[in-house]
């Protein structure tokens, strides 16, 4: 028993250094929390070769729905917050978790849902008439149910409309509690309409008869920002290379890369970076 | 359903290109579960052992509670070590969160408790054969646990197997500790999550087939391991 003891302790620390390998070993580089959209849509893989390539800072996407990732920040887990709740956004920075928030760019929301359309709302631009229609019609609707951005967002549409949909979750409102890819294809499997942006759902390779039905709404509006995480509050953040990487992607270079990014030839993100704020 | 048939294709050229890319991610699996196989072994054998051949009071409430543990849901395990590891949790300034090793240690947790309690029942059960023989020849409690999983290794090896079964099929824990970052924490099961949720079904769909058959590639070099050193024994 004595010899077992004796030689499980260095065993394990040994197991443990070898398995740490190389990943742990001090190198240059940033942990990003940010939101599903950004990494599903390829966006990430697109430009942050380029910044690292310009920097030598490598970046490390942990991609969450924006309350996980808000969370995950405010927990210090990470130096830069790339999001898309505005208010939430606002929320971390006064309370001292964010150095300070910037758009960074935008793109809209669109309601798709089956070639069917059981609730007419083919070629509608008022999102809160849509909602209302799909409501009217009990026709199914998937929701996120997750508190990320899209979630809010949607959230905040129903409001307007005044239909309680809490109410009716379990019945045609269904709560999926999962993130957007995992929603799409959840809505695609019941013939569900579901809000998405449309860079997720440009990117999404599972569309079966799905098309976007409503589009064009000033009130699906869907932006972006970017938020370097206060070192006061946790003195691990990398805050000069956390700087960089958003001084990049608010200037020329990171708004020109975001611009030329296509899928299918269609530009996914709009960069409205202001400059010099 | 033309997403089956297109799987298997999908995972033959990924296999037959050997891409870097899933090379890398099959490489990360099998290092993160295998080395959390082997520190779940070390704690797991030993400890099942001593808990096969001890009778002490409270023992059965320690067995259910160990056997309980083999159910173990990933996604909390990986929510514990999470606030452990976190910079807001005690073991922040190790800087663990989002590396390898924060997935060995989730995915330690987990298996220990199967190692443990099939090696418990194991050793149990050899014992009740064999302890009157040790007995008389005078064997103490120590050597007794060393030569009940000397002579039970064969068994325990499907233990550490179910062990590594567990290990490199969940998907809860490794996600929220590592956070499946490309080239960094991204292993199999990550990206199989990641490629559903982008709609890539039948690349997800290949990447499970290529899963499985790197686990019949174990499984099977286990059982030709213990084949070759029965007939070393026998010869």
């Amino acid at each position: 028993m004595t010899c077992i003891r004796h030689l499980l302790l260095p065993a394990l620390a040994a197991a443990l250094v070898a398995a740490a390998g190389p990943a742990s070993a001090a190198e240059k580089f940033i942990t990003v929390q940010s939101t599903t959209s950004t990494q599903n849509s390829g966006l990430f893989d697109y430009l942050l070769p380029k910044f690292s390539a310009k920097t030598g800072i490598e970046v490390r996407v942990v991609a969450v729905g924006t309350g996980q990732a808000i969370k995950n920040a405010r927990n210090g887990d990470g130096d830069v917050l790339l999001v898309h709740a505005k208010a939430a956004e606002e929320k971390f920075v006064a309370e001292g978790f964010g150095v300070k928030r910037f758009d960074l760019m935008y793109n809209d929301f669109v309601i798709v849902g089956p070639a069917a359309d059981p609730a007419k709302v083919g070629g509608m631009t008022d999102a809160m008439a849509a909602l209302k229609k799909i409501a009217a019609a009990r026709a199914p609707f998937a929701s996120r149910g997750d508190d990320s951005g899209t979630h809010k967002k949607e959230i905040s549409l129903w409001k307007t409309t005044g239909i309680d949909v809490a109410a009716a979750s379990g019945t045609w409102y269904r709560e999926t509690g999962s993130g957007m890819g995992a929603t799409l294809n959840t809505g695609v499997g019941m013939g569900a309409y579901v809000l998405t942006d449309r860079a997720t759902w440009i990117a999404f390779k599972n569309k079966a008869d799905f098309r976007i039905q409503v589009e064009g709404d000033k009130k699906l509006f869907n932006q972006y920002g970017i938020i370097l995480v206060n070192r006061e509050r946790h003195k691990n953040v990398k805050a000069e290379w956390g700087q960089a990487f958003v001084d990049w992607m608010l200037g020329p270079d990171g708004q020109a890369a975001i611009a030329s990014y296509k899928v299918d030839g269609q530009q996914l993100f709009f960069p409205n970076a202001r400059p010099g704020s | 359903m033309q997403d089956f048939g297109a799987a298997f294709g999908e995972a033959f050229a990924l296999l037959l290109g050997f891409d870097p890319a899933l090379m890398e991610i099959i490489g990360l699996s099998l290092r993160v579960s295998l080395t959390a196989v082997f520190i779940s072994a070390l704690i797991g054998l030993p400890l099942g052992a001593v808990l096969g051949v001890s009778r002490f009071r409270g023992r059965a409430l320690v067995l259910v509670l160990l056997n309980t543990l083999m159910g173990l849901p990933p996604v909390v395990v990986g929510l514990l070590v999470y606030l452990t590891l976190s910079n807001a949790g005690p073991l922040g300034p190790l800087a663990l969160l989002y590396t390898p090793t924060a997935m060995i240690i989730a995915q330690s947790i987990l298996v220990t408790p199967i190692v443990a309690a099939l090696a418990r029942q194991t050793i149990e059960d050899m014992h009740a054969e064999y302890d009157e023989q040790l007995r008389i020849l005078g064997v103490g409690r120590g050597g007794m646990v060393a030569t009940l999983l000397w002579d039970a290794r064969y068994s325990l090896l499907t233990a550490m197997l179910a062990g590594f079964g567990r290990a490199i099929a969940e998907v809860g824990a490794v996600l929220i500790v590592g956070g499946n970052i490309h080239h960094v924490t991204r292993v199999m099961t990550t990206a199989i999550a990641l490629e559903t949720s982008k709609g890539n079904l039948a690349l997800a769909l290949g990447l499970g087939v290529v899963l499985l058959l790197l686990a019949v590639v174990i499984n099977a070099a286990v059982m030709g391991l213990r084949a070759t050193a029965a007939r070393w024994a026998h010869a």
